[in-house]
Protein backbone atom coordinates (compact mmCIF):
# COMPACT_ATOMS: atom_id res chain seq x y z
CA UNK A 1 0.00 0.00 0.00
CA UNK A 2 1.41 3.25 -0.86
CA UNK A 3 2.09 5.50 2.50
CA UNK A 4 4.26 8.24 0.61
CA UNK A 5 7.04 9.85 -0.06
CA UNK A 6 7.78 12.52 1.86
CA UNK A 7 10.16 15.78 1.33
CA UNK A 8 11.24 17.48 4.61
CA UNK A 9 11.09 20.98 3.21
CA UNK A 10 13.66 23.78 4.45
CA UNK A 11 13.49 27.63 4.55
CA UNK A 12 15.70 30.60 4.30
CA UNK A 13 14.30 34.47 4.07
CA UNK A 14 10.80 32.97 3.82
CA UNK A 15 11.16 30.54 0.42
CA UNK A 16 11.50 27.13 0.13
CA UNK A 17 15.04 26.70 -0.64
CA UNK A 18 15.97 25.47 -3.92
CA UNK A 19 17.32 22.03 -2.88
CA UNK A 20 13.63 21.46 -1.89
CA UNK A 21 12.59 22.06 -4.78
CA UNK A 22 15.06 19.50 -6.47
CA UNK A 23 13.59 16.61 -4.17
CA UNK A 24 9.67 17.65 -4.68
CA UNK A 25 10.92 17.91 -9.00
CA UNK A 26 12.51 14.80 -8.67
CA UNK A 27 10.62 12.97 -6.35
CA UNK A 28 7.42 13.86 -8.02
CA UNK A 29 8.82 11.48 -11.30
CA UNK A 30 8.88 8.28 -8.79
CA UNK A 31 5.99 8.92 -6.63
CA UNK A 32 3.87 8.69 -10.56
CA UNK A 33 5.67 5.35 -11.13
CA UNK A 34 5.15 3.95 -7.62
CA UNK A 35 1.90 5.45 -6.85
CA UNK A 36 2.84 7.06 -3.86
CA UNK A 37 1.54 10.59 -2.47
CA UNK A 38 3.94 13.33 -2.41
CA UNK A 39 4.07 14.82 0.32
CA UNK A 40 5.97 18.02 1.29
CA UNK A 41 6.38 18.87 5.22
CA UNK A 42 7.29 21.68 6.00
CA UNK A 43 8.42 22.62 10.37
CA UNK A 44 8.93 25.88 11.64
CA UNK A 45 7.21 28.90 12.56
CA UNK A 46 4.69 31.09 10.30
CA UNK A 47 5.23 28.48 7.25
CA UNK A 48 2.06 28.16 5.45
CA UNK A 49 2.54 30.64 2.90
CA UNK A 50 4.80 28.28 2.10
CA UNK A 51 2.30 25.97 0.64
CA UNK A 52 1.41 26.90 -2.45
CA UNK A 53 5.25 26.69 -3.88
CA UNK A 54 5.69 23.29 -3.17
CA UNK A 55 2.07 22.60 -4.57
CA UNK A 56 3.38 24.12 -7.68
CA UNK A 57 6.61 21.91 -7.88
CA UNK A 58 4.46 18.71 -7.29
CA UNK A 59 3.24 18.37 -3.79
CA UNK A 60 0.30 16.30 -3.30
CA UNK A 61 -0.08 17.08 0.29
CA UNK A 62 1.54 19.93 2.21
CA UNK A 63 1.93 19.13 6.16
CA UNK A 64 2.61 22.30 8.07
CA UNK A 65 4.04 22.01 11.80
CA UNK A 66 3.65 25.01 12.89
CA UNK A 67 4.95 26.03 16.29
CA UNK A 68 7.47 28.07 18.22
CA UNK A 69 9.77 25.58 19.65
CA UNK A 70 10.38 24.69 15.62
CA UNK A 71 11.16 28.80 14.87
CA UNK A 72 14.56 28.02 15.20
CA UNK A 73 16.02 24.76 14.20
CA UNK A 74 17.48 22.51 16.81
CA UNK A 75 18.57 19.05 16.73
CA UNK A 76 15.64 17.75 19.68
CA UNK A 77 12.99 19.84 18.61
CA UNK A 78 12.63 18.97 14.62
CA UNK A 79 13.78 15.08 15.84
CA UNK A 80 11.02 15.09 18.26
CA UNK A 81 8.36 16.35 15.83
CA UNK A 82 8.94 14.67 13.02
CA UNK A 83 10.02 11.06 14.24
CA UNK A 84 6.50 11.57 15.96
CA UNK A 85 4.59 11.84 12.52
CA UNK A 86 6.41 9.54 10.93
CA UNK A 87 5.56 6.62 13.37
CA UNK A 88 2.21 7.52 12.79
CA UNK A 89 2.11 8.24 9.19
CA UNK A 90 4.66 5.72 8.31
CA UNK A 91 6.03 6.85 4.92
CA UNK A 92 7.75 4.52 2.87
CA UNK A 93 10.81 7.74 2.10
CA UNK A 94 11.85 10.51 4.18
CA UNK A 95 14.27 12.65 1.68
CA UNK A 96 16.45 16.11 2.95
CA UNK A 97 18.53 17.99 1.31
CA UNK A 98 22.21 17.38 2.49
CA UNK A 99 22.51 21.31 4.10
CA UNK A 100 23.70 22.29 7.22
CA UNK A 101 19.97 21.43 8.95
CA UNK A 102 19.63 17.98 7.17
CA UNK A 103 23.21 17.00 7.71
CA UNK A 104 22.21 16.78 11.23
CA UNK A 105 18.57 16.10 11.67
CA UNK A 106 18.08 13.02 9.06
CA UNK A 107 20.57 11.10 11.10
CA UNK A 108 19.05 12.17 14.20
CA UNK A 109 15.79 10.95 12.69
CA UNK A 110 16.81 7.69 11.32
CA UNK A 111 18.19 6.21 14.83
CA UNK A 112 15.11 7.57 16.64
CA UNK A 113 13.00 5.12 14.09
CA UNK A 114 15.80 2.99 14.19
CA UNK A 115 16.24 2.60 11.12
CA UNK A 116 19.48 3.30 7.99
CA UNK A 117 20.03 6.11 6.32
CA UNK A 118 21.71 7.36 2.81
CA UNK A 119 24.49 10.75 3.20
CA UNK A 120 24.97 13.17 0.52
CA UNK A 121 23.38 11.54 -1.86
CA UNK A 122 24.48 12.06 -5.81
CA UNK A 123 22.30 9.90 -7.43
CA UNK A 124 18.57 7.89 -6.38
CA UNK A 125 16.84 5.57 -8.77
CA UNK A 126 13.38 3.89 -7.77
CA UNK A 127 14.17 0.18 -8.69
CA UNK A 128 10.91 -2.43 -8.31
CA UNK A 129 13.10 -4.54 -5.87
CA UNK A 130 14.99 -2.24 -3.83
CA UNK A 131 12.74 0.42 -4.15
CA UNK A 132 14.60 3.64 -3.71
CA UNK A 133 18.45 2.91 -4.75
CA UNK A 134 20.81 5.21 -3.44
CA UNK A 135 24.18 6.90 -5.10
CA UNK A 136 26.89 8.51 -2.82
CA UNK A 137 30.13 9.75 -2.75
CA UNK A 138 32.91 7.87 -0.55
CA UNK A 139 36.48 8.85 0.02
CA UNK A 140 35.59 12.34 -0.82
CA UNK A 141 34.89 11.21 -4.42
CA UNK A 142 37.00 8.56 -4.84
CA UNK A 143 34.20 5.75 -5.01
CA UNK A 144 30.87 5.56 -5.32
CA UNK A 145 28.18 3.35 -3.22
CA UNK A 146 25.02 2.08 -4.11
CA UNK A 147 22.50 1.03 -1.20
CA UNK A 148 19.29 0.48 -0.31
CA UNK A 149 17.36 0.41 2.52
CA UNK A 150 16.32 -2.98 4.44
CA UNK A 151 13.36 -1.17 5.73
CA UNK A 152 10.75 1.62 5.71
CA UNK A 153 11.09 4.26 5.55
CA UNK A 154 13.57 4.58 3.73
CA UNK A 155 15.60 7.80 5.16
CA UNK A 156 18.42 9.97 2.77
CA UNK A 157 19.96 13.18 2.38
CA UNK A 158 20.47 14.30 -1.14
CA UNK A 159 23.38 16.95 -2.30
CA UNK A 160 22.27 20.35 -3.82
CA UNK A 161 22.04 20.43 -7.60
CA UNK A 162 22.41 17.31 -7.90
CA UNK A 163 18.65 16.86 -9.43
CA UNK A 164 17.34 19.69 -11.83
CA UNK A 165 14.24 21.72 -11.23
CA UNK A 166 10.93 21.37 -12.95
CA UNK A 167 9.02 23.89 -13.89
CA UNK A 168 6.37 25.41 -11.56
CA UNK A 169 2.64 24.87 -12.57
CA UNK A 170 1.37 27.14 -10.43
CA UNK A 171 -2.55 26.06 -11.29
CA UNK A 172 -1.78 22.48 -9.57
CA UNK A 173 -3.50 22.73 -5.95
CA UNK A 174 -2.52 20.50 -2.88
CA UNK A 175 -4.39 19.09 0.36
CA UNK A 176 -3.37 21.18 3.01
CA UNK A 177 -2.53 19.64 6.52
CA UNK A 178 -2.04 21.14 9.78
CA UNK A 179 -0.11 19.10 12.31
CA UNK A 180 0.66 20.02 15.75
CA UNK A 181 4.77 19.58 16.79
CA UNK A 182 3.98 17.57 19.98
CA UNK A 183 7.60 18.10 21.01
CA UNK A 184 9.14 16.18 24.13
CA UNK A 185 10.38 17.85 26.98
CA UNK A 186 13.65 15.63 26.97
CA UNK A 187 14.03 17.17 23.58
CA UNK A 188 14.57 20.84 24.41
CA UNK A 189 18.46 20.68 25.92
CA UNK A 190 19.57 23.29 23.41
CA UNK A 191 18.80 26.75 22.14
CA UNK A 192 19.63 29.18 19.94
CA UNK A 193 21.28 31.95 21.32
CA UNK A 194 22.48 33.56 17.94
CA UNK A 195 22.32 33.22 14.26
CA UNK A 196 24.86 34.94 12.59
CA UNK A 197 24.76 35.28 8.79
CA UNK A 198 27.15 36.52 6.40
CA UNK A 199 25.76 39.67 4.96
CA UNK A 200 26.63 39.09 1.39
CA UNK A 201 24.87 38.90 -2.19
CA UNK A 202 26.41 36.08 -3.23
CA UNK A 203 24.73 32.78 -3.21
CA UNK A 204 25.47 30.21 -0.57
CA UNK A 205 28.41 28.14 -2.05
CA UNK A 206 26.71 24.45 -1.88
CA UNK A 207 23.75 25.55 -3.83
CA UNK A 208 25.30 27.60 -6.51
CA UNK A 209 25.18 27.34 -10.03
CA UNK A 210 28.36 29.08 -10.50
CA UNK A 211 31.56 28.82 -8.46
CA UNK A 212 34.45 30.55 -9.14
CA UNK A 213 37.52 29.28 -7.11
CA UNK A 214 40.96 30.79 -5.95
CA UNK A 215 43.75 28.55 -4.76
CA UNK A 216 47.62 28.83 -4.38
CA UNK A 217 48.00 30.89 -7.06
CA UNK A 218 46.35 34.36 -6.37
CA UNK A 219 49.76 34.29 -3.76
CA UNK A 220 47.41 36.41 -1.15
CA UNK A 221 44.76 37.42 0.33
CA UNK A 222 44.85 41.24 -0.78
CA UNK A 223 43.94 39.57 -4.92
CA UNK A 224 41.04 37.43 -4.32
CA UNK A 225 38.34 40.68 -5.16
CA UNK A 226 40.09 39.36 -9.09
CA UNK A 227 37.94 36.38 -7.85
CA UNK A 228 34.71 38.30 -6.52
CA UNK A 229 34.33 40.19 -9.87
CA UNK A 230 34.47 37.56 -11.77
CA UNK A 231 31.79 35.89 -9.63
CA UNK A 232 29.60 38.74 -9.08
CA UNK A 233 29.91 39.59 -13.28
CA UNK A 234 28.16 36.28 -13.66
CA UNK A 235 26.30 35.77 -10.07
CA UNK A 236 28.21 33.10 -8.86
CA UNK A 237 29.69 31.80 -5.20
CA UNK A 238 33.55 32.21 -4.51
CA UNK A 239 35.27 29.66 -3.66
CA UNK A 240 39.01 28.82 -2.45
CA UNK A 241 41.32 25.57 -1.85
CA UNK A 242 42.61 24.28 1.02
CA UNK A 243 45.79 26.03 0.36
CA UNK A 244 44.70 29.31 0.12
CA UNK A 245 42.62 28.50 3.53
CA UNK A 246 45.75 27.27 5.10
CA UNK A 247 47.27 30.38 3.89
CA UNK A 248 45.35 32.60 5.74
CA UNK A 249 43.80 34.41 2.43
CA UNK A 250 40.48 33.97 3.22
CA UNK A 251 37.93 31.87 5.34
CA UNK A 252 37.75 28.34 5.91
CA UNK A 253 33.96 28.18 5.08
CA UNK A 254 34.95 28.84 1.55
CA UNK A 255 37.13 26.29 1.36
CA UNK A 256 36.26 23.15 -1.01
CA UNK A 257 37.92 20.11 -1.14
CA UNK A 258 37.53 16.95 0.79
CA UNK A 259 38.06 18.99 4.20
CA UNK A 260 36.09 21.48 2.79
CA UNK A 261 32.50 21.62 1.48
CA UNK A 262 31.50 19.37 -2.01
CA UNK A 263 29.70 20.68 -4.50
CA UNK A 264 28.21 20.13 -7.79
CA UNK A 265 27.87 23.51 -9.70
CA UNK A 266 26.81 23.91 -13.62
CA UNK A 267 30.34 25.83 -13.73
CA UNK A 268 33.32 25.54 -11.64
CA UNK A 269 36.35 28.10 -12.50
CA UNK A 270 39.64 26.63 -10.53
CA UNK A 271 41.80 29.86 -10.67
CA UNK A 272 45.34 28.88 -9.57
CA UNK A 273 43.95 25.82 -8.33
CA UNK A 274 46.67 22.98 -9.25
CA UNK A 275 44.35 20.44 -8.29
CA UNK A 276 45.16 18.38 -5.91
CA UNK A 277 43.29 14.83 -5.31
CA UNK A 278 41.70 16.82 -2.06
CA UNK A 279 40.47 19.46 -4.09
CA UNK A 280 39.07 17.41 -7.12
CA UNK A 281 37.43 15.36 -4.22
CA UNK A 282 35.81 17.75 -3.54
CA UNK A 283 33.96 19.60 -6.92
CA UNK A 284 35.00 16.40 -9.30
CA UNK A 285 30.58 16.16 -9.82
CA UNK A 286 30.74 19.85 -11.52
CA UNK A 287 29.02 19.71 -14.78
CA UNK A 288 31.68 21.99 -16.72
CA UNK A 289 35.15 22.77 -15.08
CA UNK A 290 37.20 25.56 -16.48
CA UNK A 291 40.92 25.96 -15.27
CA UNK A 292 43.32 28.98 -15.45
CA UNK A 293 46.68 28.15 -14.60
CA UNK A 294 50.32 29.43 -15.15
CA UNK A 295 51.22 26.04 -15.19
CA UNK A 296 50.62 23.70 -18.10
CA UNK A 297 51.53 20.61 -16.31
CA UNK A 298 48.83 21.35 -13.53
CA UNK A 299 46.77 18.41 -12.59
CA UNK A 300 43.65 20.42 -12.92
CA UNK A 301 44.14 20.52 -17.10
CA UNK A 302 43.93 16.79 -16.63
CA UNK A 303 40.42 16.95 -15.44
CA UNK A 304 38.86 20.51 -16.90
CA UNK A 305 36.55 20.94 -20.06
CA UNK A 306 38.23 23.95 -20.76
CA UNK A 307 41.51 25.55 -19.96
CA UNK A 308 43.65 28.70 -20.24
CA UNK A 309 47.50 28.29 -20.23
CA UNK A 310 48.65 31.63 -18.42
CA UNK A 311 48.70 34.30 -15.47
CA UNK A 312 45.57 34.61 -14.25
CA UNK A 313 46.06 37.83 -12.60
CA UNK A 314 45.48 39.07 -16.68
CA UNK A 315 43.38 36.70 -17.65
CA UNK A 316 40.67 36.28 -14.60
CA UNK A 317 40.02 40.68 -15.15
CA UNK A 318 39.56 39.72 -18.55
CA UNK A 319 37.62 36.94 -18.45
CA UNK A 320 35.17 39.27 -16.03
CA UNK A 321 34.28 41.97 -18.54
CA UNK A 322 33.47 39.07 -21.12
CA UNK A 323 30.99 37.54 -19.00
CA UNK A 324 29.35 41.08 -18.07
CA UNK A 325 29.22 41.41 -21.64
CA UNK A 326 27.03 38.22 -22.06
CA UNK A 327 24.77 39.13 -19.14
CA UNK B 1 35.62 17.28 33.73
CA UNK B 2 35.39 13.40 32.30
CA UNK B 3 35.84 14.23 28.29
CA UNK B 4 35.41 11.35 25.61
CA UNK B 5 36.76 11.26 22.27
CA UNK B 6 35.59 9.34 19.69
CA UNK B 7 37.96 8.56 17.10
CA UNK B 8 38.14 6.95 13.62
CA UNK B 9 41.45 5.31 11.59
CA UNK B 10 40.78 6.23 8.20
CA UNK B 11 42.92 6.18 4.83
CA UNK B 12 45.03 9.14 4.44
CA UNK B 13 43.62 12.07 2.52
CA UNK B 14 46.50 11.30 -0.60
CA UNK B 15 45.19 7.58 -0.58
CA UNK B 16 44.36 6.17 -4.09
CA UNK B 17 41.14 3.87 -4.14
CA UNK B 18 41.97 0.98 -5.74
CA UNK B 19 39.33 -2.02 -5.85
CA UNK B 20 39.96 -5.22 -5.57
CA UNK B 21 38.67 -8.57 -7.76
CA UNK B 22 35.20 -9.38 -5.49
CA UNK B 23 34.55 -5.23 -5.69
CA UNK B 24 36.03 -4.38 -2.20
CA UNK B 25 38.10 -1.34 -1.59
CA UNK B 26 41.55 -2.44 -1.09
CA UNK B 27 43.32 -0.94 1.79
CA UNK B 28 46.09 -3.45 1.86
CA UNK B 29 48.82 -0.62 1.42
CA UNK B 30 47.29 2.36 2.39
CA UNK B 31 48.79 4.62 5.09
CA UNK B 32 46.19 4.74 7.19
CA UNK B 33 45.93 8.06 9.84
CA UNK B 34 43.67 9.35 12.69
CA UNK B 35 40.32 10.99 10.44
CA UNK B 36 41.55 14.77 10.35
CA UNK B 37 38.45 15.90 11.57
CA UNK B 38 38.79 13.45 15.18
CA UNK B 39 42.32 15.50 15.65
CA UNK B 40 40.26 18.60 16.17
CA UNK B 41 38.17 17.10 18.55
CA UNK B 42 41.16 16.05 20.69
CA UNK B 43 42.67 19.20 20.92
CA UNK B 44 40.03 20.71 21.92
CA UNK B 45 39.51 17.94 24.89
CA UNK B 46 42.61 18.39 25.63
CA UNK B 47 42.20 22.10 26.14
CA UNK B 48 39.11 21.31 28.00
CA UNK B 49 41.38 19.11 30.16
CA UNK B 50 44.18 21.97 30.66
CA UNK B 51 41.21 24.27 31.59
CA UNK B 52 39.09 21.83 34.28
CA UNK B 53 41.19 19.15 34.69
CA UNK B 54 40.01 15.64 34.69
CA UNK B 55 40.74 12.83 32.00
CA UNK B 56 40.57 12.45 27.78
CA UNK B 57 39.41 8.49 27.13
CA UNK B 58 39.79 7.72 23.67
CA UNK B 59 36.75 5.09 22.39
CA UNK B 60 37.12 3.69 18.81
CA UNK B 61 35.58 0.65 16.83
CA UNK B 62 38.61 -1.14 14.47
CA UNK B 63 40.62 -4.06 13.76
CA UNK B 64 44.12 -4.96 13.93
CA UNK B 65 45.79 -1.58 13.03
CA UNK B 66 43.21 0.82 15.11
CA UNK B 67 45.58 1.06 18.20
CA UNK B 68 48.19 2.65 16.28
CA UNK B 69 45.39 5.59 15.49
CA UNK B 70 44.45 5.31 19.33
CA UNK B 71 48.34 6.45 19.41
CA UNK B 72 48.40 8.78 17.77
CA UNK B 73 45.61 10.68 20.03
CA UNK B 74 47.68 9.60 23.10
CA UNK B 75 51.12 11.02 22.55
CA UNK B 76 49.05 13.98 21.98
CA UNK B 77 47.53 14.10 25.66
CA UNK B 78 44.96 11.86 25.47
CA UNK B 79 45.19 9.65 28.85
CA UNK B 80 43.48 5.96 28.16
CA UNK B 81 41.61 4.70 25.17
CA UNK B 82 38.84 1.96 24.72
CA UNK B 83 38.41 -0.15 21.82
CA UNK B 84 35.61 -2.45 21.02
CA UNK B 85 36.85 -4.82 18.52
CA UNK B 86 35.01 -8.45 17.49
CA UNK B 87 35.15 -10.36 14.54
CA UNK B 88 31.35 -9.41 14.32
CA UNK B 89 32.25 -5.43 13.09
CA UNK B 90 33.50 -6.68 9.82
CA UNK B 91 31.28 -4.46 7.81
CA UNK B 92 29.37 -2.56 10.43
CA UNK B 93 26.76 0.43 9.11
CA UNK B 94 26.37 3.91 10.67
CA UNK B 95 23.10 2.23 13.00
CA UNK B 96 25.27 -0.54 14.37
CA UNK B 97 29.01 2.01 14.87
CA UNK B 98 26.26 4.00 16.97
CA UNK B 99 25.17 1.52 18.85
CA UNK B 100 28.11 0.36 19.82
CA UNK B 101 30.25 3.39 20.92
CA UNK B 102 27.13 4.31 22.56
CA UNK B 103 27.59 0.98 24.80
CA UNK B 104 31.09 1.13 25.37
CA UNK B 105 30.51 4.91 26.75
CA UNK B 106 28.22 4.60 28.88
CA UNK B 107 30.12 2.01 30.83
CA UNK B 108 32.17 5.49 31.71
CA UNK B 109 31.98 8.49 33.42
CA UNK B 110 31.36 11.26 30.65
CA UNK B 111 30.74 14.83 30.75
CA UNK B 112 30.89 16.10 27.47
CA UNK B 113 31.61 13.66 24.28
CA UNK B 114 33.58 15.10 21.34
CA UNK B 115 34.36 13.66 17.68
CA UNK B 116 35.07 14.52 14.09
CA UNK B 117 32.23 16.01 12.20
CA UNK B 118 32.48 13.64 9.80
CA UNK B 119 34.86 10.79 9.05
CA UNK B 120 36.70 11.47 5.40
CA UNK B 121 36.40 7.68 4.54
CA UNK B 122 33.05 6.82 4.21
CA UNK B 123 31.95 10.28 4.81
CA UNK B 124 28.55 10.09 6.09
CA UNK B 125 28.73 11.77 9.29
CA UNK B 126 26.02 9.74 10.89
CA UNK B 127 27.56 8.08 13.06
CA UNK B 128 28.01 11.02 16.06
CA UNK B 129 24.73 12.25 15.98
CA UNK B 130 22.78 8.56 15.71
CA UNK B 131 25.42 8.17 19.14
CA UNK B 132 23.95 10.97 20.76
CA UNK B 133 20.08 10.00 20.32
CA UNK B 134 21.14 6.20 21.94
CA UNK B 135 22.31 8.43 24.89
CA UNK B 136 19.64 9.95 25.29
CA UNK B 137 21.93 13.13 24.77
CA UNK B 138 21.75 16.54 23.16
CA UNK B 139 24.32 17.38 20.04
CA UNK B 140 25.58 20.00 18.61
CA UNK B 141 27.09 19.48 14.86
CA UNK B 142 29.95 21.21 13.05
CA UNK B 143 31.48 23.41 15.53
CA UNK B 144 33.96 25.78 14.96
CA UNK B 145 33.82 27.61 18.63
CA UNK B 146 33.64 26.01 21.94
CA UNK B 147 32.81 27.34 25.61
CA UNK B 148 31.74 25.36 28.99
CA UNK B 149 30.25 26.87 31.93
CA UNK B 150 28.35 25.67 34.67
CA UNK B 151 26.94 22.44 33.04
CA UNK B 152 26.40 23.79 29.43
CA UNK B 153 28.60 24.32 26.76
CA UNK B 154 28.15 27.07 24.05
CA UNK B 155 29.08 26.54 20.83
CA UNK B 156 29.24 28.20 17.61
CA UNK B 157 28.05 26.31 14.82
CA UNK B 158 28.53 26.36 11.15
CA UNK B 159 25.62 26.55 9.15
CA UNK B 160 24.70 27.07 5.63
CA UNK B 161 25.64 31.34 4.78
CA UNK B 162 27.05 31.79 8.60
CA UNK B 163 27.22 30.49 11.92
CA UNK B 164 24.39 30.19 15.15
CA UNK B 165 25.64 30.12 18.53
CA UNK B 166 23.96 26.75 20.15
CA UNK B 167 23.60 26.73 24.05
CA UNK B 168 23.23 23.16 25.27
CA UNK B 169 22.77 21.06 28.57
CA UNK B 170 25.75 18.81 29.31
CA UNK B 171 26.34 15.93 29.03
CA UNK B 172 26.23 16.54 24.89
CA UNK B 173 28.20 15.48 21.70
CA UNK B 174 29.75 17.70 20.07
CA UNK B 175 30.92 17.62 16.42
CA UNK B 176 34.11 19.38 15.48
CA UNK B 177 34.55 21.07 11.76
CA UNK B 178 37.94 22.45 11.12
CA UNK B 179 38.59 26.03 12.51
CA UNK B 180 37.66 24.69 15.69
CA UNK B 181 41.22 24.71 17.00
CA UNK B 182 45.13 24.00 15.43
CA UNK B 183 45.72 20.45 16.52
CA UNK B 184 49.01 19.94 18.51
CA UNK B 185 52.07 17.71 16.84
CA UNK B 186 52.86 14.89 19.29
CA UNK B 187 55.65 15.90 21.40
CA UNK B 188 58.62 13.67 21.86
CA UNK B 189 57.65 13.26 25.19
CA UNK B 190 54.39 12.53 24.32
CA UNK B 191 55.23 10.14 22.40
CA UNK B 192 57.53 8.54 24.97
CA UNK B 193 54.71 8.24 27.46
CA UNK B 194 52.05 7.21 24.72
CA UNK B 195 53.73 3.62 25.28
CA UNK B 196 52.07 3.32 28.75
CA UNK B 197 48.87 4.17 28.31
CA UNK B 198 46.10 1.93 29.19
CA UNK B 199 44.33 0.35 26.02
CA UNK B 200 41.46 -1.13 26.86
CA UNK B 201 40.00 -3.84 24.13
CA UNK B 202 35.99 -4.73 24.10
CA UNK B 203 34.12 -7.26 22.31
CA UNK B 204 30.42 -6.92 21.65
CA UNK B 205 29.64 -9.58 24.68
CA UNK B 206 32.17 -7.12 26.83
CA UNK B 207 29.82 -3.72 26.19
CA UNK B 208 27.12 -6.09 26.35
CA UNK B 209 25.52 -6.39 23.05
CA UNK B 210 24.67 -9.73 21.53
CA UNK B 211 26.34 -10.06 17.92
CA UNK B 212 23.41 -12.03 16.64
CA UNK B 213 21.08 -10.14 17.14
CA UNK B 214 23.36 -6.95 14.18
CA UNK B 215 21.49 -7.14 11.17
CA UNK B 216 22.66 -4.23 8.95
CA UNK B 217 20.04 -1.51 8.25
CA UNK B 218 21.30 -0.49 4.32
CA UNK B 219 22.06 -3.34 2.01
CA UNK B 220 25.97 -3.77 1.56
CA UNK B 221 26.91 -1.15 -1.00
CA UNK B 222 27.87 -1.79 -4.19
CA UNK B 223 31.61 -0.15 -4.97
CA UNK B 224 32.17 1.68 -8.12
CA UNK B 225 35.03 4.11 -9.30
CA UNK B 226 34.02 6.74 -11.18
CA UNK B 227 34.61 7.17 -15.02
CA UNK B 228 37.75 9.43 -15.15
CA UNK B 229 37.28 12.75 -16.26
CA UNK B 230 39.14 13.59 -19.49
CA UNK B 231 41.19 17.15 -20.22
CA UNK B 232 39.68 18.82 -22.62
CA UNK B 233 40.30 21.69 -25.07
CA UNK B 234 42.92 24.14 -24.28
CA UNK B 235 41.86 27.46 -25.21
CA UNK B 236 44.95 29.14 -27.03
CA UNK B 237 45.58 32.63 -28.22
CA UNK B 238 46.71 36.03 -26.91
CA UNK B 239 44.91 36.70 -23.16
CA UNK B 240 42.50 38.89 -24.44
CA UNK B 241 41.62 36.45 -27.34
CA UNK B 242 41.65 33.33 -25.11
CA UNK B 243 38.94 35.12 -22.33
CA UNK B 244 36.78 36.06 -25.25
CA UNK B 245 36.83 32.88 -26.76
CA UNK B 246 36.00 30.96 -23.28
CA UNK B 247 33.58 33.62 -23.02
CA UNK B 248 31.68 32.12 -26.34
CA UNK B 249 32.50 28.37 -25.43
CA UNK B 250 30.74 28.61 -21.81
CA UNK B 251 28.08 30.50 -23.04
CA UNK B 252 27.27 28.79 -26.64
CA UNK B 253 28.65 25.33 -26.13
CA UNK B 254 28.72 24.80 -23.10
CA UNK B 255 25.90 26.24 -22.13
CA UNK B 256 26.63 27.25 -18.57
CA UNK B 257 26.02 31.03 -18.11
Amino acid sequence: MAKGIWIIVEQSKSEIRKVSLELLSTARAIADKTGDPLVAVIPGKGVSGLAGTAAAYGADKVVLIDDDKLADYTTGAYTSALSKLIRKEEPNAVLLGNTAIGKDLAPRLAHRLGVGMASDCVGMEYDEESFLVFKRPIYGGKAFAELSACERPAIATIRPNTFPLAAPDEARKAEIANESANIDVEDLRAIVREVALAASARPELIEADIIVSGGRGMKGPENFHIIEECADAIGAAVGASRAAVDSGWIEQKFQVGQTGKTVSPVLYIACGISGSIQHLAGMGTSKVIVAINKDPDANIFTVCDYGIVGDLFTIVPLLTEEFKKLV
Amino acid sequence: MNIVVCVKQTFDTEAKIVLDGSGNIDGSAVKLVINPYDEYAIEEALKLKEKFGGDVTLVSMGGERAPEALKTGFAMGADRGVLVTDPALEDPDEWACAEVLAKAISQIPYDIILTGRVAIDDGSGQVAVRMADALGVPSVSCIVELSVEDGKAVARREIDGGTELVEVCLPAVLTAQKGLNIPRLPSMAGIMKAKNKELKKLSLADVGIDASGFSRKMSVPKLSLPNPRKGGKTVPGEPAEAAKELARLLREEAKAI
